[in-house]
C-alpha cells in the first residue's frame, strides 16, 4: 500500500532565495503595471529591499545550520555554513553593485542604453534617446542574477547546478549588451559571452552526464559514496576523470581561469561599468563557491580509495592556478586601459584563489570566503570609481580655448578608461583618488587592507595542503602583480594631467582622439564589422578642431558614493580588525560539504 | 615605565596624522602645511624623550617593555598580537629618527621654500617618519615588515618627487623605480625569512622567535637560511653589495630626503634587523660569516667607488654605503660588534646627516651645482657651512676625539678579534676595516678641499654664494655639535656599550690579535696618510704657488707635481680605471640586468596581448586546446609518478 507522503520542505532554508527570486519576478509585473514616472525608484527599492531581507534571512539561518547542515527537497539544496556564507556574501555585493547600478550620478544619464533593442546607429536609437526612454528591467535581471548565483553555490546537485548555471548566465548576457556609450563593443561582449558560455555549459553538461554514467547518479555526495564503494573503478575511472575535468572546466570558465579566460578582458571591457562590478564580484563568488564544492565532495570519495586520480584532479588545478596567476599578472603589466587591467587583476586574482583551493584542506574553505568578501568589495569598489571618471567635451569659440575647465561647461561622455587618462586625478578628486588606491592596495595584498589577509589565507591553505612550493609561486606572482597596481596609482598621483593649463590644445586632442577608439589589443573585429561600424554609434566621440576632451569626475548622485564608502571601509576594517570576521567564517569549514 | 608606555602609539601615530592631514587636507593646508609637519616631527621627539628618561631611570633588566596594542589575525591556531617593543635598542633609534628628522625638516622649510608641492613633500617626510618608527619600534617580524614597506614607499614617493617639470624629472622617475625594484627584492628576501621562521618556529613575534628555547629547537641549516633571507634583505634596504646600485640613483632626491633616508636613518635598517635578529645570526655561523663578507666588500666597494665621484651628493652616498658596510661587519661580529654597529650607527646618523645638509647649502648657494670641480674656496662664503661639515670631515675620519673615533675604532677593534678555529678571520677583516678607515680618509679630504679649499674658485658664471636662512644652518650646528661630541659623551667608559647590554646581551672581552693601541694608532697613521695624500693632490696641486713654506718647498711641490702625474698613471688610473670599471658593471651589467627583467615580462605579455584577438572562434579552440592539455598534463604526470 504506497502512501502519497508530501515532501517536508524547510522553507526557511529556501528563504534567501525565494525573496530574491520572487523580487525578480515581481520586477517583471512592476515593468508592466508601475507608471513610468516611478518605475525606476520602485526597482531599486524592490531590489535593495530584497537583497537586505535576503541577507536578513541567512543572518537567522547561520547559528542553526553552524549547528547542523540541511538539505531541501532531497539535496537540490544543501545549506552548509560554507554554502551560507558564499550566499551571505553574494547578497552583501549584490546589494553594493546595485547602488552603483543605480547611481545616475550629476549628469542624470545612468550606464544604460535607452533601448538596448535598438539598432546602434538607427534614427529609433536616436528617438529613444531624445525622449528619455530608461530600461529599468536591469534590475529584476540583477535579481534573477543573484538568485541563480546563490542557488549554484548551495546545491549537491549537478543537474540543478547546471540550471543555476543558466539562471545566473542568461540575465548577464543581457546585461552586458546594455552599455549607453560604446554600444557595438557592448553588444559583442555579450554575444562572445553567449558563445562561450554555451560551449563551457556544453562542456559542463557533458561531463555530468559522463559522470552519471560512471555513478548512475548526480547528486556530489551519492557520487562520492558509489567512489567508496569501490564500484568497478577499473576501466571505468576514466569516465570519472573525463568527467570531473569536464565539469570543473565549466566551472573555471566561470571563474576566469586560464585557458578558459579569454572572454573575461572583452567582456569586462564592453559590459556597462556598473555591470562589469557586479560580475566580477558575485559570478566570482558563486562560481568559486561551486567549484569549491564539486572538488572537495568529489575528494572525499575518490581521497581515500584512489590516490592516483586524487592526484590527477590536484595536478589540474594546480597546472591551471599557476597559468591563471602568471598570465593574470603578465598580461596585465601590459594593459592601457583600467577596465581591462582589472580584468586581469581578476584573473590573477582566481589564480590565487586556486592556489588555496588546490592544497585540499578543510580550512581553505573558510580563507576561500574570506579572500571572496575581500576581492569583491575591492572590485566593486574599484569599478565604481571608473564610472564616475569621465570624458568631457569642450566646444571651443569662446576665445578660452586651453584655459581651465569650469564645473558644467561642455557635454559629459562616456568613461574615460584610458590609464594615461587618469594622470592628475589625484588632484582633481583626492578622495576618489584615495579610495581607487586604497583598492587597489588590497588587490595587490598590502599588509593592514584586507587583500592582505586574503591572500595569506590562501597560501597558507595550499602550504597546509604540502603545496609550499606553489605557495612559494604565488608570493612571487603577487609582488610581480603589485607592479601593475603601483603603475596606476603612479599615474593618477603623480603624473600632471594633459589638460592641465600648461599643455597646448592640440596634445588635449590627441589624447581625446586616441580614447575614442578602443585600446590597442581590444580591437573588436569578430564578424570583421565593428571596428568599421563603431564609427556610426551614436557615441563615437567626434573630436573637431573646434574641440577637446578633457577628463573630468563627475559626482555621484549618492548611491554610489555610499557604495565605495562601504567598500573602503570595509576594506580598511577588514585588514586592520578581521578578526570578527575571520571568526564567523571559519565556522564555514566545519563541516566538508 | 609602564605609567608611560601609553604614549609609545602616539610616536608612531602624531607623524601619521600630520601626514594623512598634509594629503587629504590639500590646497587649504599649503600655507601651515609645513609647519605642522615640523610640528609632528617634534612633538614625536617630545615623547621619546619622555620615554628615554623613564628608561634611563629604570633597572637594566626591567628595559625592556613590550606594549600589547591589539590582536590582529587570529585564526587556525595563528594569532597574530601588534604590540610594541620599547628596550634601549629601540629607543636609540627613536632618538635618532624624531631628533635628526625634526632637523631635517626644519631644514627642509626653507630648502623647499619656492618648490610648489612643499606641502606633499612634508607629508611624506612625516610619513616616512612613522613608518620608521613603526619599523623600529615592532615588537614582531609582520609589523616590522609593515614599517619596512611603509618606508620603502615614502622612499620612493620622495626619491621621485621631482619627477615632473625638471630637465632631470625623467631620471628621477627611473631612480625611483630602480629603488622600487631593488627594494623588492629585498623584501622577497624577508617574506621568506619571515616564512621559514613561521615554519620553524610557528610564531613572528620577537619574544618567541629570539628566545633561547625557540632558536635552540630550530636545526643550524633552517637558522642559516633565515639569516641569509634576512640579510637579502638587509642588503636591499641598506644599499649593501649585491643591491646597492639604488643608492647613487636616489640622490637625485631632494637633499634633506639624501640626508635623512638615504643617510641616517632608512638605509641603516638593515643593521637593525641584523642586530634585532642577532640570536637567529648566532645560531647559524655561516650567515654570520656572510654578513661579515658582504660587510667587508660594501665597505671597500663603497669607499673606492666614492673616490672616482665628482657629484658631490654621489661622493655621500658611496660613502653612505661604505659605512654602512662597517655597521653589517660589525653586526656579522656577534655580540661583540653588535653595540659598535649601533653606535656608528648612531654617530654616522648624525655626521653623514650634517654632511648631506652641508652638500645641501652649498648647492643652494651654488644654484643647484652638484659637480665640485665647479666648487672651490669656498670657505670664506659660508662659513657655518664650512665649520660644520668640517667636523662631520673630522668625525668620519675617525679623528679622536670625534664622534667617528668612538665608534669606528669599537669597530676595527671587534674586527681584529680572533674567532676560534678561523685564525684568518681577524686578520683578514681587521685589514679590511683598517684600509677602508685610510681610503675613507682619502676621498672625504677631496669632498672637502675639493669644496671649500683653494683660492681660485672653479665656479661657473653669475655665482654669489651665501649662506641660507637660519632655518637652514641652524639644523648645520646642531648636527655639527652631534658630530664633533656625541662620541665622546655617550663612547668613553663604555656608557653606549652599557645602555645597549640588556637588548644585546654582554660580550665576553677578548683580546684582538693585535693590542689595542697598535690598533689605534696604525689605524690613526693610515687615515693621516689618506687625507695627506687626497690634501697634497686636491688642496695643493691645483695651485702649487701657494705651498705654505719656503721655495724648497715650492720645488718638492714640483716635483710632487710629476708624482702626481706617476701617480696619475701608476695609481690613480688604475684606481679610477677599477673605480670605472666597477660603475660600468654596475651600469652595464647590474642594471640592464635590471631593466631586463620588466622587458622580458613585457615581451612576454605583448605575446600573450596578440593571443587576445578578439575573435571568438580562437577563444573557444583556445578553451578546446586547454582542456586537452590540461588532460594530458594530468595523465602524464601521473603516469610518471606511477611508474616510478
Amino acid at each position: 500500500m504506497t502512501e502519497f507522503v508530501a515532501p517536508e520542505i524547510d522553507w526557511l532554508a529556501l528563504a534567501p532565495l525565494i525573496v530574491v527570486l520572487g523580487a525578480g519576478v515581481v520586477g517583471v509585473l512592476i515593468e508592466a503595471f508601475v507608471p513610468e514616472k516611478v518605475r525606476r525608484t520602485t526597482q531599486i527599492v524592490l531590489a535593495l529591499a530584497a537583497l537586505a531581507g535576503a541577507f536578513a534571512f541567512i543572518a537567522v539561518l547561520w547559528p542553526q545550520i553552524v549547528v547542523q547542515p540541511v538539505q531541501v527537497v532531497g539535496g537540490s539544496l544543501t545549506l552548509t555554513p560554507f554554502a551560507l556564507g558564499a550566499q551571505g556574501i553574494i547578497a552583501v555585493l549584490a546589494f553594493l553593485g546595485v547602488l552603483v547600478v543605480a547611481d545616475r550620478t550629476t549628469t542624470g544619464q545612468d550606464a544604460f542604453a535607452p533601448a538596448a533593442s535598438a539598432v546602434p546607429g538607427t534614427p529609433y536609437e536616436d528617438l529613444a534617446r531624445r525622449s528619455g526612454l530608461e530600461q529599468t528591467e536591469i534590475y529584476p535581471l540583477l535579481l534573477f542574477a543573484v538568485g541563480g548565483m546563490m542557488l549554484f553555490a548551495s546545491t549537491d546537485d549537478l543537474i540543478v547546478m547546471f540550471i543555476a548555471l543558466e539562471v545566473l548566465s542568461l540575465p548577464l548576457y543581457v546585461l552586458c549588451a546594455t552599455a549607453r556609450r560604446r554600444r557595438l563593443l557592448s553588444q559583442e561582449a555579450a554575444a562572445k559571452y553567449f558563445l562561450l558560455g554555451a560551449f563551457a555549459s556544453a562542456l559542463f553538461i557533458f561531463g555530468v552526464a559522463l559522470i552519471y554514467g560512471f555513478a548512475g547518479t548526480v547528486r556530489l555526495l551519492e557520487i562520492a559514496q558509489r567512489v567508496q564503494q569501490g564500484l568497478p573503478l577499473e576501466g571505468m575511472s576514466v569516465l570519472l576523470v573525463s568527467g570531473v575535468l569536464l565539469v570543473v572546466v565549466g566551472l573555471l570558465f566561470k571563474v576566469g581561469a586560464v585557458p578558459f579566460h579569454a572572454w573575461t578582458p572583452d567582456v569586462y571591457t564592453g559590459a556597462p561599468t556598473p555591470i562589469t562590478g557586479f560580475m566580477a564580484a558575485c559570478t566570482k563568488v558563486a562560481a568559486v563557491a561551486a567549484l569549491v564544492e564539486v572538488l572537495y565532495r568529489i575528494s572525499i570519495g575518490v581521497g581515500g580509495v584512489s590516490p592516483d586520480i586524487m592526484r590527477q584532479l590536484q595536478i589540474v588545478i594546480v597546472v591551471v592556478a599557476i597559468l591563471t596567476m602568471v598570465v593574470g599578472t603578465v598580461v596585465g603589466m601590459v594593459q592601457t586601459d583600467v577596465k581591462r587591467l582589472l580584468a586581469y587583476s581578476s584573473i590573477a586574482h582566481a589564480g590565487f584563489l586556486l592556489v588555496g583551493i588546490a592544497g585540499f584542506n578543510a580550512p581553505v574553505q573558510s580563507s576561500t570566503l574570506f579572500y571572496l568578501l575581500a576581492y569583491g568589495l575591492a572590485t566593486i569598489g574599484a569599478f565604481a570609481v571608473v564610472t564616475l571618471v569621465r570624458e568631457r567635451r569642450i566646444t571651443s569659440g569662446t576665445g578660452e580655448d586651453n584655459g581651465p575647465v569650469g564645473e558644467g561647461e561642455g557635454v559629459v561622455l562616456g568613461e574615460a578608461t584610458e590609464i594615461a587618462q587618469w594622470a592628475g586625478l589625484g588632484r582633481k578628486a583626492p578622495w576618489l583618488t584615495a579610495a581607487f588606491a586604497l583598492f587597489l592596495l588590497s588587490m595587490a595584498g598590502i599588509p593592514l587592507t584586507a587583500g592582505f589577509i586574503a591572500k595569506f589565507g590562501a597560501f597558507t591553505g595550499a602550504t597546509t595542503g604540502g603545496l609550499w612550493w606553489l605557495a612559494v609561486l604565488g608570493v612571487l606572482a603577487s609582488v610581480v602583480a603589485v607592479a601593475f597596481y603601483v603603475r596606476v596609482l603612479v599615474v593618477m598621483v603623480f603624473q600632471k594631467a594633459p589638460d592641465e593649463p600648461e599643455s597646448t590644445g592640440t596634445e588635449a586632442v590627441e589624447a581625446g582622439l586616441s580614447t575614442g577608439s578602443t585600446s590597442e589589443d581590444a580591437v573588436p573585429t569578430s564578424g570583421g564589422a565593428v571596428s568599421a561600424g563603431a564609427a556610426a554609434t551614436l557615441t563615437k566621440v567626434r573630436v573637431t578642431s573646434a574641440q577637446r576632451i578633457v577628463v573630468t569626475v563627475v559626482r555621484s548622485r549618492g548611491p554610489a558614493a555610499v557604495a565605495i564608502a562601504v567598500c573602503a571601509i570595509a576594506t580598511v576594517i577588514l585588514g586592520v580588525f578581521p578578526s570578527p570576521v575571520l571568526g564567523l567564517v571559519e565556522q564555514a569549514s566545519k563541516f566538508v560539504p | 615605565m609602564n605609567d608611560v608606555i601609553g604614549l609609545a602609539p602616539w610616536l608612531i601615530g602624531i607623524p601619521l596624522i600630520g601626514a594623512a592631514i598634509l594629503l587629504l587636507g590639500g590646497k587649504a593646508t599649503d600655507r601651515w602645511g609645513h609647519w605642522l609637519g615640523v610640528a609632528a616631527s617634534a612633538a614625536s621627539g617630545v615623547i621619546g624623550f619622555i620615554l628615554m628618561f623613564r628608561m634611563i631611570g629604570t633597572p637594566a633588566e626591567e628595559r625592556s617593555v613590550d606594549h600589547h596594542l591589539w590582536t590582529w589575525l587570529s585564526a587556525g591556531g595563528l594569532d597574530v598580537d601588534l604590540g610594541l617593543r620599547l628596550d634601549p635598542l629601540s629607543l636609540v633609534f627613536v632618538m635618532l629618527v624624531t631628533f635628526v628628522g625634526t632637523l631635517i625638516h626644519v631644514y627642509s622649510v626653507a630648502y623647499m621654500d619656492h618648490d610648489p608641492h612643499r606641502r606633499r613633500f612634508f607629508a611624506y617626510l612625516n610619513l616616512f617618519v612613522a613608518a620608521m618608527l613603526t619599523l623600529v619600534l615592532a615588537d614582531s617580524y609582520l609589523l616590522l615588515f609593515v614599517g619596512w614597506e611603509g618606508v620603502g614607499l615614502a622612499s620612493y614617493l620622495l626619491i621621485g618627487f621631482w619627477d615632473t617639470g625638471r630637465p632631470s624629472a625623467r631620471e628621477n622617475a627611473v631612480a625611483a623605480k630602480k629603488a622600487f625594484v631593488m627594494n623588492r627584492i629585498g623584501d622577497m628576501g624577508l617574506i621568506a625569512a619571515m616564512a621559514l621562521l613561521f615554519a620553524g618556529t610557528g610564531a613572528l613575534d620577537f619574544a618567541t622567535t629570539l628566545s633561547d628555547d625557540t632558536l635552540g629547537s630550530l636545526s643550524e641549516g633552517t637558522a642559516t637560511a633565515i639569516g641569509l633571507c634576512l640579510l637579502l634583505a638587509a642588503c636591499g634596504k641598506s644599499a649593501q653589495f649585491p643591491l646597492q646600485a639604488w643608492l647613487g640613483d636616489a640622490m637625485a632626491g631632494p637633499t634633506p630626503v639624501s640626508a635623512l633616508i638615504h643617510a641616517a636613518t632608512m638605509v641603516t635598517a638593515g643593521v637593525y634587523l641584523m642586530v634585532r635578529s642577532g640570536p637567529i645570526l648566532e645560531a647559524a655561523p655561516t650567515a654570520q660569516l656572510v654578513v661579515v663578507i658582504v660587510g667587508a666588500v660594501t665597505l671597500l666597494f663603497g669607499a673606492v667607488v666614492g673616490t672616482a665621484k665628482d657629484d658631490i651628493k654621489k661622493a655621500l652616498a658611496a660613502s653612505t654605503m661604505s659605512q654602512i658596510g662597517y655597521m653589517m661587519l660589525a653586526a656579522g661580529l656577534g655580540p661583540a660588534g653588535y653595540a659598535f654597529a649601533i653606535f656608528h650607527l648612531l654617530t654616522h646618523g648624525f655626521f653623514k646627516a650634517g654632511l648631506f645638509l652641508g652638500a645641501g647649502s652649498v648647492m643652494h648657494a651654488m644654484g643647484d651645482q652638484t659637480d665640485m670641480r665647479r666648487f672651490g674656496g669656498l670657505s670664506r662664503f659660508l662659513p657655518i657651512t664650512w665649520i660644520t661639515m668640517g667636523l662631520g670631515w673630522l668625525a668620519i675620519l675617525g679623528i679622536p676625539p670625534f664622534s667617528g673615533f668612538w665608534s669606528k675604532d669599537g669597530i676595527i677593534e671587534a674586527a681584529f678579534i680572533p674567532v676560534e678555529g678561523q685564525p684568518w678571520r681577524a686578520w683578514v677583516f681587521g685589514t679590511v676595516a683598517v684600509l677602508g678607515a685610510g681610503i675613507t680618509a682619502f676621498y672625504m679630504t677631496r669632498l672637502f678641499f675639493m669644496t671649500f679649499g683653494g683660492r681660485r674658485p672653479r665656479w661657473t658664471e653669475n655665482q654669489h654664494p651665501h649662506e641660507g636662512s637660519p632655518l637652514m644652518w641652524w639644523p648645520l650646528v646642531f648636527l655639527g655639535v652631534g658630530s664633533a661630541a656625541l662620541g665622546l659623551v655617550l663612547g668613553v667608559g663604555g656608557t653606549f656599550v652599557t645602555w645597549l647590554e640588556p637588548v644585546v646581551g654582554h660580550a665576553e672581552h677578548h683580546e684582538p690579535v693585535l693590542p689595542v693601541p697598535v690598533i689605534i694608532t696604525s689605524t690613526l697613521v693610515v687615515v693621516v696618510l689618506g687625507a695627506l695624500l687626497a690634501f697634497r693632490m686636491y688642496a695643493m696641486s691645483l695651485v702649487p704657488e701657494e705651498a705654505p713654506r719656503g721655495s724648497f718647498l715650492t720645488r718638492a711641490a714640483r716635483r710632487d707635481l710629476y708624482q702626481d702625474a706617476a701617480n696619475e698613471t701608476l695609481v690613480l688610473k688604475p684606481a679610477h680605471g677599477v673605480a670605472r670599471l666597477l660603475q660600468v658593471g654596475d651600469r652595464d651589467v647590474v642594471d640592464r640586468g635590471w631593466s631586463l627583467l620588466p622587458q622580458v615580462l613585457s615581451w612576454f605579455g605583448a605575446v600573450f596581448r596578440k593571443a587576445q584577438s578578439g575573435y571568438v572562434r580562437s577563444y573557444a579552440a583556445g578553451m578546446a586546446g586547454g582542456v586537452l592539455v590540461i588532460a594530458v598534463v594530468a595523465w602524464l604526470v601521473v603516469g610518471l609518478g606511477g611508474a616510478q
